[in-house]
Formats: C-alpha cells, structure tokens, sequence
C-alpha cells in the first residue's frame, strides 16, 4: 500500500505539466547487462579535462521498461535493423562484385572493436571521418557501389552492424591522429554556442540540466554510444546526425545538413565526452 | 543558468506541433463502448473483477507507441478445464481493441505479452474467458507522458 | 509487403512436459490507417493482423491483432512440449502476405 501511495506520487510529479524544470529524478542506480552476460559500462569516469563528475549512459535515465527493452537482444526491437545490417554486409553490390564480407570476412571478427573508436582521422579527405561515411568511401572507391543517401535504410542498418560488433566495448576515440584535436576545439565551441528562438545550447540541456524534466522528458547527458539508437518514438532506428539535426530543429535554429563540418565536429566532440562508456548499439531510447 | 519559464512555454507550442504518434489525437474511445466489447466477449455475463486474471502494464509509459503489456491467468489448462482467449481493450484509444490472445492446452500456461500503441493517459482493461464461461477482468491505468523535445 | 523477416526464439531442446517460452519480432509498420502523410492525406491502413502457432500440426497459441499493436510487433507465448516435433508460426498482413518460419525441438 505505502508503495503505491509512493508509486503514485512519482507518476504526479512525472506528469505535472509545469512549465519548467521539474527538480526531481536524476539518474536511476541500476546495471545494464545485456544477455545475461555482457556487463555493460554505464557509469564513467571522465577524460582530462570533461565538466562532469562522472560520465552517465542515458540508459541510466529511462523507465524501468524502456531499460528492460535493452537488456535482451532478442527483446530489442532496433536487433531486426541489426539482422537487416548483417545481411547487407554478405551481398555484393557495385560494380567489382564485392560485398563487404569480400573484403573485411566475418564482421564478428573482423569488427570487434572498430565502432568504438570511431570517428576518426581521415588522411585522404582531411577531415574526421564517422562509421556512415566510412561505408560510403569503402563503397565508392572498393565496391564500384553508390554512397548511400543520408539515413537511407542500408546506411542505418550497416552502421548500427557495424558498430553492435563492439557492444560492451568502452568508447576510445583518439584526439592525437591528424587534425582531430581542431575539430574537437571547433566540436567543444558549438556544444556551448546557443543557438536558434529558444537560445539554448547543447549544454543548456545535458550539461546543467541533465537529470533534470524538461516537460515530461529526462534530460540525459546526452552521450552518443548507443547510436544508432533505437527510439520508440520512431519505432526505427536514429542515427546520430539525424538526433543532432532534430535537437538542432528543436531549439527553433537553422539546422547544418548531416555530415557537414559543424555536425562532424559536434561528433567528434560528444563522441569524447562519452569516453569510457560501452558501445550500446542499438541503445532502446524513448 | 535554467531554462527560463518563456523558453519552456515555445518548447511546448513547438513540440504539440511536430507530433508523429501512430495516431490522430482527435478522435477517441470511449469506456461505453468499451463496455459494450466486454459484454460481445463475454456473452453477456458480467466479469469477476480480479481473481485469476493478472494484467500488467506500467504505470507511466515513457512513450505511447509502445508499451509492454502482459498478461496472465492462473489456469490449470488442461482438456477440460482451460482459458480460451483474453482480450485487451484501451478505453482512450480511436478504436479501444488492442488484441485477443487464443490459449489452448497446448499452450501450458495462459500467458501472453505484447507492445501497444496507448494514444493518451487511460484505462487498460483485460478480459478472460475459459472453456466453461467463467469471466474474469482486470484493469490498470497507464500514465502516457508527452515529451519535451520532439514530443 | 518485401523484406518483412520474423525472428522467433525457441529453446533447441526441453524436458518431456515443460512449458518453455516462446518469443516472437517481426518488422512490420503497422500503419494504423490513422496517420496522415506529409501530403495530409491519411495513409491507408496495413497491419499483421493474425498470429499462429502450431505444434506438429495442432493448435498451441493464435491472437489477433489490431492497429493498437506497435510497430515490429512482439509477441511472447508459452507452450507445452511432450513430444519432439516442429513449431510453425504464421503471421498474415493485411494485404494476403504470409510470413512463416518453424522451428524443430527435441527431447532432453
């Protein structure tokens, strides 16, 4: 009975439509093992010179249902996008009659780890360079293929493929290769530039905010490790720059166009600040 | 510094207007005609509130495109004493069915779990039949929250 | 409709008499019928509106769904086993497609 009355009085509060912020939640203290057997790191410590105490999945922010969702990958509906992914990688497309799996074989093998630490430097076009625009280069210089249409369906489901290969794998991305510490300066100016009628920044939101309602929302520290991120919302899988333009949108500003340098740099930079966390991919958000 | 009181007010208008539920806010069930399915189901008798029928939903959906629902009867489920179906309605919804689950011995328990799609805060009602005509019924409310951003 | 795959998990074996699980995922829109596009028009309804399961050939679990079923719908289920055999599930769209799968069991 108490537990009700308490159970009760936390739907109130979750649901009162203040306009404001609602002081109240945070973070739950839970563990996320996914299978029964991959201990998932949730909670970490931050890199030299991060703003935060501690570096939180936005895992740790969502109900107990939409947690559970995560937990089996059988249960998580964004693994059907996953085995779409998979069975891309064995078809040969282009013109060289070559599948992923040509070159790379098993991607269980040949990928383990390799989402993690992306993005990465890119000599060749001189620019960071995310696991999207990684398939399209492999694409267009190794297959003879097209470049996938940005958020087109083979590019989430390969992506999210690509990167479910390093699940419980910690981000590590590597600020010393080529030009990277640049774009990560230019990443760290616009997560704190306001920006659009509503003025606020990305870390108006999910740096002083994080823990935080915004309406009926808990606001997370908004890390990147679980994109593509299956969002119940949209019943599919999100990529990430897709979630950038739309919180971008959000803020009723001018949004950049997905890969662009500002929306590469903003990678880039909310990539690193996740650092330490395991790749969740595909996280099951609301 | 906070987000103040007006910014939140033009994240509201924004967020009502991009919304992209599965479905239209305006029209609705309502519990009569809800009442009005129980009563087709279960052939007029008036269900047993409780007992053997356990519904289980959250009590605040985070999303209401898709919140777990589950439910189970106690049963022996054996050839002469067993659940045939349950039926899940959502009174607030533009059509209130949601499912019927058919159990047969075979099935060893009458258990069952799905994801519904709940269009606003509203009553959840499960209906259970056996062989024999017993009813039974059990009902919870979900909380279906409107989010911040993106609504 | 393409590229509709169900995914099921079944134990591989199970104790004579054991009621084991079953859960099931397909991906699948279900579009409601209630939607409207982004030319204001409402886009017509297409669910999976039946599921089956059978054991050998008899009936062990069926429900119908309608357009309240999320996307890629989950459904979980049990079943008693007392033989080996082959489960079927079926999955009908509102358009006549049937997406089938089976699954073999044995005895422990």
């Amino acid at each position: 009975m108490r537990n009700q009355i308490i159970a009760k009085a936390v739907a109130v509060a979750m649901t009162a439509l203040v306009p404001g912020i609602a002081f109240a939640g945070g973070p739950v203290d839970d563990e996320l093992v996914i299978d029964g057997e991959i201990q998932m790191i949730t909670r970490a410590a931050p890199p030299e010179g991060h703003p935060l105490d501690e570096v939180l999945s936005g895992w740790l922010y969502r109900t107990d249902e939409t947690r559970m969702l995560e937990t089996d990958t059988f249960e998580n509906p964004g693994m059907l996008e996953v085995q779409d992914g998979a069975d891309l990688w064995n078809t040969v497309d282009g013109t060289a009659g070559k599948s992923c799996a040509s070159c790379h074989g098993d991607a269980e093998e040949s990928m383990a780890g390799v989402g993690a630490r992306f993005p990465k430097w890119d000599e060749a076009s001189n620019r960071p360079i995310n696991v999207e625009l990684q398939i399209n280069k492999c694409r267009t210089e190794e297959m003879g293929a097209e470049a996938y249409k940005f958020d087109a369906r083979e590019q989430k489901a390969l992506t999210a493929y690509v990167k479910h290969q390093s699940l419980g794998t910690p981000v590590a991305i590597d600020l010393a290769e080529g030009h990277m510490q640049s774009w990560w300066d230019r990443g760290n100016e616009l997560y704190y530039t306001r920006t659009g009628q509503l003025n606020l920044s990305c870390a108006s939101c999910h740096e002083q905010n994080n823990g935080n309602y915004i309406r009926a929302d808990h606001l997370s520290q908004g890390n990147v490790n679980g994109f593509p991120t299956y969002r119940l919302k949209q019943a599919s899988l999100v990529s990430l720059h897709n979630r950038f333009r739309g919180c971008i949108r959000d803020t009723r500003a001018e949004f950049p166009a997905a890969f662009s340098d500002e929306l590469m740099a903003l990678e880039v930079y909310v990539t690193w600040r996740g650092t330490g966390l395991s790749v969740e991919t595909p996280a099951v958000r609301q | 510094m906070n987000l103040t009181r007006r910014q939140m007010l033009c994240a509201s208008v924004g967020a009502a207007a991009a919304g992209v539920f599965g479905f239209s806010l305006s029209a609705s069930a309502t519990p009569e005609a809800t009442a009005e399915s129980i009563k087709n189901f279960a052939g007029g008798k008036e269900p047993a509130m409780g007992g053997d029928l356990t519904l289980n939903t959250p009590e605040i959906a985070e999303n209401g495109n898709t919140v777990p629902v589950e439910v189970s009867v106690a049963s022996p489920m054996t050839d002469d004493d067993y659940v045939e179906s349950v039926v899940i309605y959502a009174e607030g919804n533009p059509n209130p069915d949601v499912a019927v689950f058919h159990f047969t011995p075979m099935s060893g328990v009458a258990e069952a779990k799905t994801r519904m799609r709940l269009a606003k805060t509203q009553n959840v009602v499960a209906v259970a039949k056996t062989n024999k005509g017993q009813v039974f019924m059990d009902k919870k409310e979900v909380k279906v929250t409107i989010g911040g951003c993106g609504g | 409709m393409d590229n509709i795959k169900p995914r099921v998990k079944v134990p591989k074996s199970a104790s004579a008499g054991e009621v084991i699980t079953i859960k099931t995922l397909i991906n699948h829109p279900m579009e409601s019928g209630l939607r409207k596009g982004k030319d204001g028009n409402l886009i017509p309804r297409q669910i999976i509106n039946k599921f089956t399961c059978e054991f050998n050939g008899k009936p062990v679990f069926s429900c119908e769904l309608e357009p309240a079923i999320s996307a890629n719908p989950y459904i979980e289920f049990s079943a008693k086993v007392t033989e080996a055999g082959t489960f079927k599930f079926s999955w009908l769209d509102d358009d006549g497609s049937v997406y089938e799968t089976e699954n073999k069991i044995a005895i422990k």
